[in-house]
């Protein structure tokens, strides 16, 4: 479904991103692990199209459409979702009015009807039960005064509302409490269905108790230099990152 | 160039003609207003007060002047299809400056009040209007001393600011004026629908319209008002409005202002608010499309514990030009203002903000937040503000802010990434940027109104005015 | 760093029971041209200077243009009227008697030294240099020739046309023009000494250049004219000092600074403001009506305004920043202090026109007694100054409820990238800071100071430490007998 081919991209011209290769399948759910700096977050940014982050060399296939030509609402109805690591509050926005917007775009974009304010209050319900989220939440302006765990809660229900086929899940465990964590990953696992798949975003084991991954690949410096299975994000949980530089200091040497 | 020439020369030869088309209480304030005028004349743009909008042009050109009273043959109700849906108001028109006398079969305000033309009110309540008629205005260009900061030089007390010099156009509508609206509701009366009024304005030649409202609020009277200025035909119109607005211990007046003229328009709106103990006032003006608007504003707050809300939105583009002005003069202690406006420029629009806060010597305690905050959309429109706080008590709470920038750059990207197009991101932060002052109108039909024609105004689908079919 | 506070607290209650402590007069003979303004006073100021015929004819046309000319009444300011031809222009107290010593007057190195000066370079402030300069003349400028080893000219401006006439001839007017305003056509009409200044390319100022001014003789007025010129990639910090002694009559300060930043250099202007304020009637003490302008040419380069405003009956100025250069930055930080009758209308000017540019505004007002306070700025974004940006705060503190605190910020904005964000407060000193102070023994006057202090602290830490110490104890002193 995804292919990323020697991806180099850099943000005011300094290159954080030195050659990706990356193949995520219908269904897969990857987990990308790294410390700060490493590049996870822009190569995030890079497939959701940010306008703040050149792509210098390499290419992106999704769904066998070249990714890199298309805008960031195309890349949106094409099913790619994004939870962001900082969701932005936007005053005055209400959430039902954002997410009406954003349902009939896509529908538009696939060449359906738009839907009825009365069929939209009615899916926006249902979707909110996955994620628990409070009505209270959803008659407020977009992410305006939410809580953190809120914030998270509330980027997964909009992934319930968009039913995207690839999602990235940017550091959705950060500032999250255990309940609150099981909450949102409870409802991704919800929203998992055989054909999604995912590049899930982390510092820690923890959130990968609750979603399992098929692959966990180590960022460093700007490439992959590891690619394993789930235990590997557990060795990386005991001892650290520094063996996995260590070891990559003698590969280079070699 | 001096512009004021014409209207002094004007005066001196219609001033018979003046007295015998208009009441006497009405006539009396015209050879004061016109020794003022004649004075001062019409400021320039070094006129502090004035310096965002040339005075001197907008009134160059040669206007004519219905100083005979004719008729306009129009039936406003028949014509006027923009009324606010669900709301159930009491609907006047008034056409240039002439009160409509045909009453919609609906409006009939009870309990004592009087919604009826000024004019016609100074004949029948000559007591009643003459208390009224002027005198917030004299009231508010009397200077008060020592109560401000200033020198005693040579025995004299020199303020350091004049706060209150008579303004021209005040006394160029005093001098003029023949018609327009009086508003009275008694002690304790409680006005159960709102009152809207229609400025129709309307002409076949290239008109000034001199529009008078007087609205007077007893002690704990209640009431709404909606004013909507629109404009029906294609000929240049300059349009004075002088409103006074008596807000009686304990009264509480919403009073709100949307005009949706067009580019041919010229309106120069001064309003002058007196409020006593406990009253609280609201006032939102909203310039949906207009060609040159100038509203001033000077709020009096003359007894304790009265509060006034002053919130204003903009929406301009083309060669628009708005200038809000406001002057909220705390005089007495414990009172509390809140201001916001808000302003969206596009293409060549100009926008200019003024607010000053002033709290006088004796205003301890007083609390004041005025905000304006404004988004430019091109390169080529232009936001001046100036938010200004003039404080001489030292036992006070006052905040103010200005912003001028564009939209939230990470709002938009997160909008996108949910499939939303740009351009339809872009919209939405604009309906909410000015929907923070729609949002408060407390007449929620009015409010859905407005977040609708807000709405089509930013898709571009309300070029002039929305309800009239005429233009 | 405690230790560091608690010597700066030791400060503030020292000082807490001192009156303005600069009033003394110099007894020193002074050659003072009569009072009056007309062409040939002109012509003799320039004459006694022995300057070259271009400078004349640029004070004549200023002349002719300053006659033209009213004095603005759009500031917040109760101004008396002032009789021009009731000042003397020009007052030389380093004149030597024909028949007397023709070495400098010790009695004015005295004055220097008591003003905490010393003009002897072994005795120093340690790396600072410094222009002395008393009434219309520049009595010693310190540590010239080291300076002078690394290609910096720092010298009195008289000095600068007769050893510098090009350079003084390119920059002299080209960011204040004669035409600017009143008091800029007056002073260049009439000005006497002040500094030059000239940081060649790549060079980094090692020391901080200061110059003290000082009003000494009687029904003078002081018009200085400083000129600052950073060239490509150098560095200078310049500090500005003054006083002048207690009199009964009001005196005249109409200065100028000029300073041109080329690319990629960085100055940084402090001054401390401490001219006789007047006495608690409100009588004598200076107009200081100063036109101070920052030209950010170059790209990359960067003016910083630090001012601590505590003197003058009268203060009207506005530090200003123009940026043409792409990426300049501009800053203005600011502490005016008003107490008794003393008045202010003091703030900046940011006019962006270059791309990318960035100017900051942080305003502390502090009102007591019954004087008058206002800060007045403006932020201009024209239409080629894409993506510019401020941030302005201006906050009023005050101290008496007869005492006024204004806020009049003009902000223009002509470009659809550019962000202006402005705002203010104004407030009352904390009943419940002071209770706490005084609780712990803290008498209130102290109290206030400290409160002030704090207050005030964003600015002062924006100066070089000698200046940062002499500011905090002038707040104390300025708003002595403010708390009721």
């Amino acid at each position: 479904m995804l292919e990323i081919k020697n991806l180099h991209a850099s943000i005011n011209g300094k290159e954080i991103l030195k050659g990706i290769n990356l193949t995520i399948n219908d269904g897969e759910i990857h987990a990308l692990m790294g410390q700060n700096g490493a590049g996870k977050s822009t190569l995030s940014n890079v497939l959701v199209g940010h306008p703040a982050y050149e792509v210098t060399q390499g290419s992106i296939t999704f769904n066998g459409k070249d990714l890199l030509a298309l805008k960031p609402e195309e890349r949106s109805h094409e099913g790619i979702f994004m939870s962001f690591q900082a969701p932005v509050e936007i005053p005055g926005v209400s959430m039902v009015n954002f997410m009406r917007a954003a349902v009939n775009a896509k529908r538009k974009y696939l060449g359906k009807e738009p839907l009825t304010a009365g069929e939209f209050l009615k899916i926006m319900r249902e979707k909110r039960k996955i994620v628990e989220l409070d009505s209270k939440l959803s008659n407020r302006s977009v992410n305006e005064g939410f809580s953190g765990g809120e914030k998270k809660r509330n980027e997964i229900f909009q992934m319930a509302m968009l039913e995207p086929t690839f999602a990235i899940l940017d550091e959705t465990d950060s500032g999250l409490d255990v309940d609150a964590l099981r909450i949102v990953a409870d409802g991704f696992n919800k929203l998992k269905t055989e054909k999604t798949s995912a590049l899930v975003i982390t510092h820690y084991q923890r959130l990968l108790d609750y979603i399992k991954p098929d692959f966990v690949h180590v960022l460093l410096d700007g490439n992959i230099v590891k690619t394993g299975g789930p235990e590997l994000a557990l060795e990386i949980e005991d001892r650290g990152f520094d063996w996995i530089k260590a070891e990559r200091a003698v590969k280079n040497e070699e | 160039m001096k512009s004021e020439q014409q209207y002094i020369e004007l005066f001196q030869q219609c001033r018979q003609l003046l007295s015998s088309q208009s009441d006497v209480v009405l006539d009396a304030l015209r050879d004061e207003a016109f020794r003022i005028f004649k004075r001062i004349g019409l400021p320039d743009k070094k006129a502090e007060r004035y310096k965002y909008t040339d005075v001197q042009e907008a009134f160059s050109p040669n206007y004519g002047l219905n100083l005979n009273r004719l008729q306009f043959r129009i039936n406003p109700y028949d014509v006027f299809k923009c009324n606010v849906p669900n709301m159930s108001t009491l609907l006047y028109f008034i056409v240039n400056d002439a009160f409509h006398s045909k009453e919609y079969p609906n409006a009939k305000p009870s309990g004592g009040i009087i919604i009826s033309s000024l004019n016609e009110a100074a004949h029948l309540y000559p007591d009643l209007v003459s208390k009224y008629y002027g005198q917030i205005v004299r009231k508010a260009e009397t200077p008060s001393i020592n109560s401000e900061g200033g020198q005693i030089i040579d025995g004299e007390f020199v303020p350091l600011r004049k706060n209150n010099e008579p303004d021209a156009i005040t006394a160029l509508n005093t001098m003029l004026v023949q018609d327009g609206l009086f508003i009275y509701v008694p002690k304790n009366t409680v006005s159960d629908k709102a009152i809207q009024v229609v400025n129709v304005l309307t002409s076949t030649v290239d008109l000034l319209v001199n529009r008078r409202v007087l609205v007077v609020l007893e002690e704990g009277a209640k009431a709404k008002l909606l004013f909507c200025d629109e404009s029906m035909s294609d000929v240049n119109m300059l349009a004075t409005q002088v409103m006074e607005v008596y807000a009686g211990p304990s009264s509480e007046l919403e009073l709100y202002e949307l005009e949706e003229t067009n580019m041919k328009n010229k309106r120069f709106s001064n309003l002058y608010v007196q409020q006593h103990d406990k009253s609280k006032v609201t006032l939102n003006s909203i310039s949906l499309h207009n060609g040159l608007t100038r509203n001033m504003t000077y709020v009096s707050l003359e007894g304790e514990e009265s509060v006034i809300n002053l919130y204003g939105g903009v929406i301009a583009d083309k060669e628009q030009h708005v200038d809000n002005h406001t002057l909220v003069d705390h005089k007495v202690p414990k009172c509390v203002s809140n201001e916001l406006f808000k302003y969206v420029l596009d293409d060549n629009s100009v926008g200019a903000f003024a607010g000053r806060i002033l709290v006088r010597n004796d205003a301890q305690k007083t609390e004041s937040q005025e905000t304006n905050a404004n988004l430019c959309v091109t390169k080529t429109a232009h936001m001046f503000t100036q938010p200004m706080l003039e404080i001489y008590a030292d036992d006070v709470k006052c905040n103010h802010g200005a912003t001028v920038g564009q939209l939230n750059e990470a709002a938009l990207f997160y909008m996108r990434q949910r499939g939303i197009s740009l351009d339809e991101a872009k919209l939405l932060l604009k309906f909410a940027f000015v929907g923070e002052v729609i949002d408060k109108v407390d007449l929620e039909p009015l409010r859905d109104r407005l977040h609708y024609l807000v709405e089509k105004r930013f898709r571009g689908e309300l070029n002039k005015c929305s309800g009239c079919r005429l233009c | 760093m405690e230790n560091l506070k608690q010597e700066k607290n030791k400060l503030v209650r020292e000082v807490a029971d001192r009156k303005y402590e600069y009033g003394f007069i110099t007894d020193v003979h002074t050659d003072i041209i009569e009072k009056g303004l007309n062409e040939d006073v002109i012509r003799l100021i320039s004459a006694r200077k022995g300057e070259p015929e271009w400078l004349l004819d640029f004070r004549l046309k200023a002349y002719s243009y300053w006659l033209t000319q009213k004095m603005p009444t759009w500031p917040h300011l109760q101004i008396p009227e002032i009789d021009y031809q009731a000042i003397s222009y020009y007052a030389d107290p380093t004149a030597k008697k024909k028949d007397g010593p023709q070495e400098i007057d010790p009695e004015l190195m005295k004055t220097f030294d008591k003003l905490g000066i010393p003009l002897e370079e072994r005795l120093a402030l340690s790396g600072t240099a410094v222009d002395a300069v008393m009434d219309s003349v520049s009595v010693k400028t310190t540590f010239k020739e080291s300076l002078r080893e690394k290609g910096i000219i720092f010298c009195s401006i008289s000095e600068a046309v007769r050893e510098h006439p090009d350079l003084v001839k390119q920059y002299l007017g080209s960011v204040v023009p004669y035409r600017d305003n009143f008091f800029a056509a007056l002073n260049s009409a009439v000005f006497s000494d002040g500094s030059f200044v000239y940081v060649p390319k790549g060079v980094r100022c090692p020391m901080e250049l200061s110059t003290y001014f000082r009003i000494n003789a009687r029904n003078t007025g002081q018009f200085e004219r400083t000129l600052i010129v950073a060239d490509d990639d150098s560095y200078v910090s310049y500090l500005e000092g003054c006083t002048a002694p207690m009199r009964d009559e009001n005196q005249l300060h109409a200065a100028i600074v000029e300073i041109v930043v080329n690319e990629r250099a960085e100055v940084k202007y402090s001054t401390v403001q401490n001219w006789y304020p007047g006495d608690s009637e409100g009588k004598g003490g200076v107009y200081n009506f100063v036109t101070k302008r920052g030209h950010l040419r170059g790209a990359d380069s960067k003016l910083s305004w630090t001012q601590v405003e505590t003197g003058s009956a009268i203060t009207w100025k506005y530090p200003s920043c123009v940026l043409s250069g792409n990426n300049s930055q501009a800053e203005f930080y600011s502490v005016a202090v008003t107490n008794n009758y003393q008045q202010a209308d003091t703030g900046t000017k940011m006019i962006h026109i270059g791309e990318n540019t960035k100017s900051t505004i942080i305003s502390k007002g502090i009102s007591a007694g019954k004087s008058h306070n206002s800060y007045r700025g403006l932020v201009k974004i024209d239409a080629r100054a894409d993506g510019a940006r401020n941030y302005s705060s201006c906050d009023s503190l005050l101290l008496s409820d007869t005492c006024g605190a204004h806020t009049f910020p003009y902000i223009d904005v002509k470009n659809d990238t550019g962000i202006v964000e402005h705002e203010a407060t104004t407030s009352k000193i904390s009943e419940d800071q002071l209770f706490y102070c005084n609780q712990r023994g803290i008498p209130a006057e102290e109290a206030v100071g400290l409160i002030v202090n704090g207050y005030a602290k964003d600015v002062l830490n924006k100066l070089p430490m000698e200046f940062a110490v002499e500011a905090q104890k002038l707040l104390s002193v300025s708003l002595e007998g403010s708390v009721g």
